[in-house]
């Protein structure tokens, strides 16, 4: 009985982690590529047109 | 596991960062600037002088590159940790990550967010006319989610269902149409526009690779330490 509970946590503690760590890593990629705030903008700005991203 | 997701993906997105920053620099910035010249006016293609096919020479300007640099480092980490979480997952699902998949795995990766969009957005040159961004926004977010889903369904799927539907997914943000502008106005020569496209490509499906290579590699390291 322990051992599955155990085996549970763990299994949902690492499902936990992975999906932290995707939305972290979409919103790394939203606030660097997409975000249109000017100054974001121009910082970002040859990057974005040269990963193809939607630009202005 | 979030630690080593984490280390995975930040020293793979740093290398493949830093790597796309080098090449986007040498390669795309020459003809970005270039293009420049033609949006702001400075040139004119068919103007009474012609479009003289001379661009400006390779330079780096510290605060303009070195910005390009912490950004392309920013976006391949964020790249990096969707990589590894996706890798962590399969992993949990009984699918063994080697470096040498790890390539596979970045040239899906290169598919899903770079060569998927520009089969119908193409990456845009300055100077080109363009629709509405937010509208083009929600098309090139769509696409990357479904061309993703449908890596993930041709790399394991067990049967023609889930390849039939990677199939159909594929295709279908190409056949919904992505956002075009009704004028074409821009105002950068043809030549410039393909050059920057495809060098664009080049530049991320090197980048790709470098990512699912060190991402897979890091993360083996990380599992066995």
């Amino acid at each position: 009985m322990t051992t599955i509970t155990h085996t549970t946590t763990r299994a949902t503690s690492n499902t936990l982690a992975i999906a932290f760590a995707a939305f972290m890593g979409l919103g790394i990629m939203v606030f660097a590529g997409h975000v249109q705030a000017s100054t974001l903008h121009d910082a970002a700005h040859d990057v974005r047109h040269a990963s193809g991203f939607p630009c202005h | 596991m979030f630690t080593r997701i984490l280390t995975s993906a930040l020293f793979a997105g740093f290398a493949a960062g830093l790597i796309a920053a080098v090449l986007q620099l040498v390669f795309v910035q020459p003809v970005l600037l270039h293009a420049e010249l033609y949006e702001t006016g400075a040139k004119l293609h068919f103007g009474t002088q012609g479009s003289v096919a001379h661009g400006p020479a390779l330079t780096f300007d510290a605060m303009r590159d070195g910005l390009s640099i912490l950004f392309s480092a920013l976006v391949y980490t964020g790249y990096g940790l969707m990589l590894v979480a996706a890798m962590a997952l399969a992993e949990e699902r009984g699918v063994t990550i080697t470096a040498r998949k790890g390539i596979l795995w970045g040239l899906a990766g290169f598919i899903t967010v770079h060569f998927a969009p520009a089969i119908s957005l193409p990456p845009e040159v300055p100077g080109s006319a363009a629709a509405e961004v937010a509208i083009r926004q929600v098309w090139w977010f769509s696409t990357i989610a479904v061309t993703g889903l449908s890596m993930a369904l041709i790399a394991f799927g067990q049967n023609w269902k889930a390849w039939g539907a990677a199939i159909v997914l594929l295709l279908l943000p190409h056949v919904i149409g992505a956002p075009h502008p009704d004028m074409f106005t821009g105002t950068t020569p043809p030549e410039l526009a393909s050059l920057f496209a495809s060098r664009a490509l080049g530049v991320g499906l090197s980048a790709w690779v470098v990512l699912g290579l060190t991402a897979a590699y890091f993360w083996q390291r990380e599992g066995n330490a």
